[in-house]
């Protein structure tokens, strides 16, 4: 046989040793660092799109949708505050911080989000009169490194969100590299300029949730009681933490998924530490319900929300409200196409773009570059936002009218089925076409 | 003299009457009675009035202080003046964890000894302690000067910026990135003018000064042993 013709075994490329490992093996080898990126986790995990809505049918009957209403306000804070934060819809902006990104997308955030009447948040690095200007609802986040926190700021805000962690790196601290501490930065985290930022993992003055109990009757103190105080959690033990949090006292408990997305962190805790935000809601509704305060605690949840089918699917699991932050900074222009011939020069691509901690942001909103945040129209920006935040809203509505509620918090765990045996676990809605999920007693 | 009876009338009553001063009262001295080891004592002051508490306190006494005058005739527990803005915060007696920590401005005194954590995350305060502190005093210590009269414990200055910090007896170890350096005459003014606001018997000369080596500000793979 000539041996030109023999067959031949094809290349075959390893699962293990896959290209995009090998690279960072190669990368990590030529640099002696870990890479450290901005956004959330990128594998795939079971998420909001396992799941479906059932609709109305001879069981149940759906409302008309030009004729008939369907709620969307939410208030968060009803257990202590005395000034509740009333929204009208149930979709927030989540904390990021000034510093991360420019001014003007801070200010579009806060214009976009104004516009649709709901809330935005401060995150680390405090509170700008630019931002406190163009919120009409404003969060200010009380984090480990109390960079710029003082007590006039914090009498200023609608509502303090005590961070104790996120979903991208739950039990992590932060990093904001040098090249992003410009002047004003630095000055408003009392740090030299130009040096690495880097964010403590847990807070300087409490430890557990005795401690906390005290630190939120301080911070009530301070602030006559009359804000909504949040506790935010990272997605790690959901259900304790959500019955610590509550025991700590607060009003309002924020729960953040793996897929939730950070400034700056350490792709191996980004994609290694943390639940998915599927598998965070529900233990988190059973320790409200266990303890009886669901509704009277308010349950925001954030991770991986980017349609209205999520936020009625994360709604009808029990959560009060969701908080968007990548889907926000998308809807302001990161990662448009437009800006592909640059997102190679960087080394990357549209849609893959991740490395904000840099500065480098063609569509200048993670940076601090002069010339590079002059791209972003804050103005026009916001109006993305706006729209963004209304078709959501309105996504949602269609479904919960097509299950028949008159109400966004009307939605309920009966309204779902899971497309895949993961995703009835994770959410407890039974298997598409059964009436059983793994675990459900009785089976 | 304003006397607030503190197990008769509450925390809030307390600080609400203290918050509201705005500076044009002329109830600018106050005693607070029966304090029984409360939290939260006299926190988010913005006025120049005088606070006297007649005994020892729990978590967050003068907390985010602004302009106030607190003193403590006792011991205060963990976050005594934590994140103060201005003002001077005086205990007569020891304090717990956290002592300080975060503060922007303003002068603390502990006229005993300090625990573990003193001035963490300091962000511009000075606080002069009469007698020791303990371990991981001033970690990522930003601004400010910590003064201490004794001695201090392990992981003095951990991971600090630019936080100055002068001891006058022994460290038992300095914390990761934290070193011994020069005491320049501009050092010794400082010290003199902390001294003597403090109430402090010492000599600035008796201190060694000790802050940041800033090898550790951009991350350095030959540094990696120290994160």
């Amino acid at each position: 046989m000539d041996s030109n013709n023999i067959p031949r075994t094809v290349p075959i490329q390893s699962a293990t040793f896959s290209n995009p490992i090998n690279a960072e093996i190669r990368r990590a080898s030529a640099t002696g660092i870990y890479d450290i990126r901005g956004g959330g986790a990128k594998r795939k995990v079971p998420h909001f799109d396992d799941l479906l809505f059932l609709g109305a049918s001879i069981s149940r009957y759906p409302l008309e949708g030009y004729r008939e209403k369907c709620e969307t306000k939410v208030t968060l804070g009803t257990r202590f505050a005395k000034k509740p934060i009333e929204l009208d819809i149930p979709i927030t902006i989540a904390g990021m911080s000034f510093g991360a990104l420019s001014g003007p997308a801070k200010e579009a955030l806060g214009r976009g989000a104004s516009a649709a009447g709901t809330s935005t948040t401060t995150g680390d690095g405090g509170m700008t009169p630019e931002e406190r200007g163009h919120s009409t609802k404003l969060v200010y986040q009380y984090l480990p490194s109390r960079y710029g926190m003082n007590p006039d700021d914090l009498r200023k805000a609608d509502a303090i969100e005590v961070v104790v962690g996120q979903g991208a790196k739950p039990g992590g601290g932060g990093m904001l590299l040098g090249q992003k501490i410009s002047d004003r930065v630095a000055e408003m985290r009392t740090l030299p300029k130009g040096i690495d930022q880097r964010s403590a993992c847990r807070h300087p003055d409490w430890t557990g949730p005795d401690d906390l109990e005290i630190k939120i009757l301080e911070l009530r103190e301070i602030t006559d009681w009359q804000v909504p105080i949040y506790i935010k959690v990272g997605g790690t033990r959901p259900y304790y933490d959500t019955a610590l949090a509550v025991k700590a006292g607060a009003d309002v408990v924020v729960l953040d998924g793996m897929q939730g997305g950070t400034a700056a962190t350490q792709d191996v805790f980004i994609e290694h530490v943390g639940l998915p935000t599927l598998a965070c809601i529900r233990p988190a509704v059973q320790a409200l319900q266990d303890l009886g305060v669901h509704r009277e605690v308010q349950l925001v949840v954030s991770g991986g929300i980017r349609t209205g089918a999520d936020v009625a699917k994360a709604l009808a699991l029990g959560a009060d409200a969701v908080a968007i932050g990548t889907a926000a900074l998308v809807a302001l222009g990161d990662n448009d196409p437009k800006w592909e011939s640059e997102y190679q020069k960087l080394g990357t691509t549209t849609g893959a773009y991740d490395d904000w901690h840099e500065g480098k942001d063609p569509a200048g909103i993670t940076t601090q570059d002069a010339e590079l945040m002059k791209r972003l129209d804050p103005v026009e920006a916001g109006r993305r936002l706006r729209n963004y935040l209304k078709v959501m809203t309105l996504e949602a509505q269609t479904i919960a009218r097509a299950c028949g509620h008159n109400h966004l918090h009307n939605l309920e765990p009966e309204d779902l089925c899971a497309l895949t045996m993961e995703a009835a676990a994770m959410a407890r809605v039974p298997l598409a076409g059964t009436d059983w999920y793994p675990g459900k007693a009785g089976f | 003299m304003q006397t607030y009876d503190l197990e008769a009338n509450g925390l809030r009553g307390l600080n609400s009457t203290l918050q509201e001063l705005n500076g044009s009262s002329n109830k600018t001295a106050w005693e607070i009675v029966n304090p029984k080891g409360s939290h939260a004592i006299a926190v988010g002051l913005n006025s120049p009035v005088d606070v006297t508490v007649k005994g020892s306190t729990g978590y967050y006494c003068a907390g985010m202080n602004q302009q106030a005058t607190v003193r403590v005739e006792g011991s205060v527990g963990p976050g005594v003046a934590e994140n103060m803005m201005s003002g001077t915060v005086i205990v007569e007696g020891d304090a717990s964890q956290y002592a300080g920590a975060t503060g922007h401005g303003g002068l603390l005194v502990i006229k005993g000894n300090a625990s573990s954590r003193c001035g963490i995350s300091m962000k511009g305060i000075d606080i002069v302690v009469h007698g020791n502190i303990g371990h991981m005093c001033a970690f990522m210590g930003q601004a400010g000067n910590l003064v201490v009269l004794g001695n201090a414990g392990d992981a003095l200055g951990d991971s600090c910026y630019e936080a100055r910090f002068f001891v006058r007896g022994s460290v038992k170890s300095l914390g990761a990135d934290c070193i011994e350096k020069e005491m320049r005459p501009e050092h010794i003014e400082i010290l003199k003018d902390l001294l003597a606001r403090s109430g402090a018997d010492a000599k600035p000369e008796e201190f060694k000064r000790y802050g940041s080596a800033r090898k550790l500000y951009n991350f350095d793979v030959d540094n990696a042993q120290a994160y």
